[in-house]
């Protein structure tokens, strides 16, 4: 069974008399165990999708799965329950300023009734997990931002949830902290077997810990798979946007223009051969390189490439067969301004 | 200064005492309530109901837009049902609340407002029901904001039970109208001022003190 299943969610907002769509129709199944990543831009309608996860938001058509539960046929009593069974984190932590680390981390146990002694020993567990039990009595306002998200993630474990929805959780961090709250989430999911749901404007976030991304553009979903997949063949506009972070297009290649420009993804073994530099010394034609950086996608190392090629078409087919031999995936670069 | 005088300002003292503490906490246990119902039901509140917020909303604004003075007179029928008598301190309480009661819900309300609303989210999240948000979040995080709003309010009605002294409300301000206003004893009347001032300010100094001490949020 699956840990969560969408099926046709519409939700609409009602502005001042007229419907605003945040989601259109949005079918999507997160199997128990993954690390799955909903990746879009601003006001693509991420939130609205993981707030309708556990129902804070309730769509307008289509019903929300939890292990097979329909979240539409819950009375708000169940739907209470079910809520304190699914963790959650936010971009702005959320904790409660007037009570410190260990009663923040007791709070759901609180909601959900666990005598204090057991849930204050409960806390302290997760503060050790979270590598923060010297923290237990400080206020949320002597924190900085990493250890405000650890305390989040230790509140959002304590009632032992299966579902833990991280919205936009690493948005307000440096990159650094982001780092260390992704491999804390990671080691989350991997020890404890929690199913993770990660909300995201950034692409690295994605490549750097899901196995699985959907994309959400204008409230649609258009792009769904393996992390891997996308990354090196991104099928829709939005997923490509996301991955350059300009409005840019990768075409499939047909018969190269002058003066274009090509993406290179090496996978696995090639990203370690110097490919670029045998291609150059065999062919003796300079290239371009515009953009290269290598990433860790979902544990494998995952090169990107933009080469600018020279203008001479014969040279430009030699360069691509070369590249295409060498078992990268190539694309041609086309920029929308 | 002769005795009787000394001993009349010491029960001065406590009159005021009695008609700003009894109708501090008699016009927050109407007062409270109406805040938060105010809050749950406003138009971002966690249970919106329009026709209610309206309603309250309505009802406070008239009572706070007549001023106190004459809500005194008007109210006199209504103190001598509840009381038996229209002058006295316990009569004066009655106005007092009245007076209050609309007030502390807007303080109330506006101190509940405050709340960030991501950690009423956060909780929502964790399948808290409205009740457990209003008692374990929002009163526990707007705690400072409300004892400004208790200091501030208390302060008003010092100052609104010194008023009543001119019809007779006893306490300080009755006082200072008998001997000041209608036999020219201006030294009665400086004293009877500089002795709400003083209470006024240890009022306010003490509420100050005791919401910073409780704020987590800075330090
Ligand atoms: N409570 C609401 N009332 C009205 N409109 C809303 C509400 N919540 C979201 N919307 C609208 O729905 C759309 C999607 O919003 P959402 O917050 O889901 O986007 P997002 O992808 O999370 O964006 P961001 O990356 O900026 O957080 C936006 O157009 C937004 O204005
Ligand atoms: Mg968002």
């Amino acid at each position: 069974m699956a840990a969560v299943e969408i099926k046709n969610l519409t939700k609409n907002f009602d502005i001042e008399g007229h419907a605003v769509t945040a989601l259109s129709n949005v079918s999507l199944t997160i199997e128990k165990g993954d690390i799955f990543g909903v990746i879009g831009m601003s006001g693509a309608g991420k939130s609205t999708l993981v707030r309708s996860i556990n129902f804070l938001e309730k769509p307008t058509d289509g019903s929300v799965y939890i292990e097979g539960v329909d979240l539409g046929t819950l009375s708000e009593r169940e739907l209470r329950r079910m809520r304190s069974r699914i963790g959650m984190i936010f971009q702005n932590f959320n904790l409660l300023e007037q009570k410190n680390v260990i009663d923040n981390v007791c709070f759901p146990l609180e909601i959900n009734g666990t005598k204090r002694k057991e849930a204050k020993k409960r806390a302290l567990e997760l503060l050790g997990l979270v590598k923060l039990e010297d923290k237990a009595k400080a206020y949320p306002s002597q924190l900085s931002g990493g250890q405000k998200q650890r305390v989040a993630i230790a509140r959002a474990l304590a009632t032992d949830p299966q579902l833990l929805l991280c919205d936009e959780a690493t948005s307000a961090l440096d990159p650094q902290t982001t780092g260390s709250i992704l491999e804390l989430i990671r080691e989350i999911n991997e020890k404890l077997g929690i199913t993770v749901v990660i909300i995201t404007h950034q692409m690295s976030v994605v490549t750097d810990i899901c196995k699985k991304v959907a994309i959400i553009d204008n409230g649609r979903l258009v792009e769904e798979g393996l992390v891997e997949e996308i990354f090196s063949a991104p099928k829709s506009d939005a997923a490509r946007e996301l991955l350059s972070g300009k409005k840019v297009s990768y075409k499939p290649l047909e018969k190269l223009e002058e003066g274009r420009r090509i993406r290179i993804v090496f996978r696995e073994n090639s990203a370690y051969e110097p490919v670029i530099a045998n291609l150059i010394l065999k062919l003796q034609i300079p290239i371009n390189i515009l953009k290269a950086e290598t990433q860790n996608v979902g544990g494998k190392a995952v090169g990107e490439m933009i080469l600018g090629l020279p203008d001479n078409s014969n040279q430009q087919e030699d360069i691509i067969l070369e590249l295409k031999n060498a078992g990268l995936t190539v694309t041609e670069v086309h920029e929308n301004e | 200064m002769n005795e009787n005088v000394i001993a009349m300002l010491i029960s001065g003292i406590g009159e005021t005492l009695y008609m700003t503490l009894g109708s501090v906490i008699i016009g927050y246990i109407i007062g409270l309530p109406l805040g938060i119902l105010l809050y749950v039901s406003g138009k971002n509140g966690l249970r919106p109901c329009m026709p209610l917020y309206r309603a309250l909303d309505f009802i406070c604004n008239i009572i706070r837009s007549i001023p106190f003075l004459i809500l005194l007179i008007l109210l006199i029928p209504f103190t001598r049902l509840l009381v038996g008598q229209s002058y006295g301190s316990t009569a004066t309480i009655v106005p007092l609340v009245v007076c209050a009661a609309p007030y502390i819900a807007r303080v109330v309300e506006a101190s509940l407002t405050d709340v960030d609303a991501g950690v009423i989210e956060a909780a929502k999240a964790m399948g808290a029901s409205n009740m457990q948000i209003i008692c374990k979040v929002l009163l526990v995080e707007a705690k400072t904001s409300l004892i400004t709003g208790f200091t501030i309010t208390t302060g008003l009605l010092l100052g609104y039970s010194a008023m009543s002294g001119t019809v007779g409300g006893g306490g300080l301000g009755d006082i200072a109208v008998r001997y000041g206003y209608y036999r020219w004893q201006t030294d009665i009347m400086v004293i009877t001022v500089i002795l709400l001032i003083i209470i006024f300010q240890i009022i306010q100094t003490a509420g100050m003190k005791i919401s910073k001490k409780l704020d987590h949020r800075k330090r």
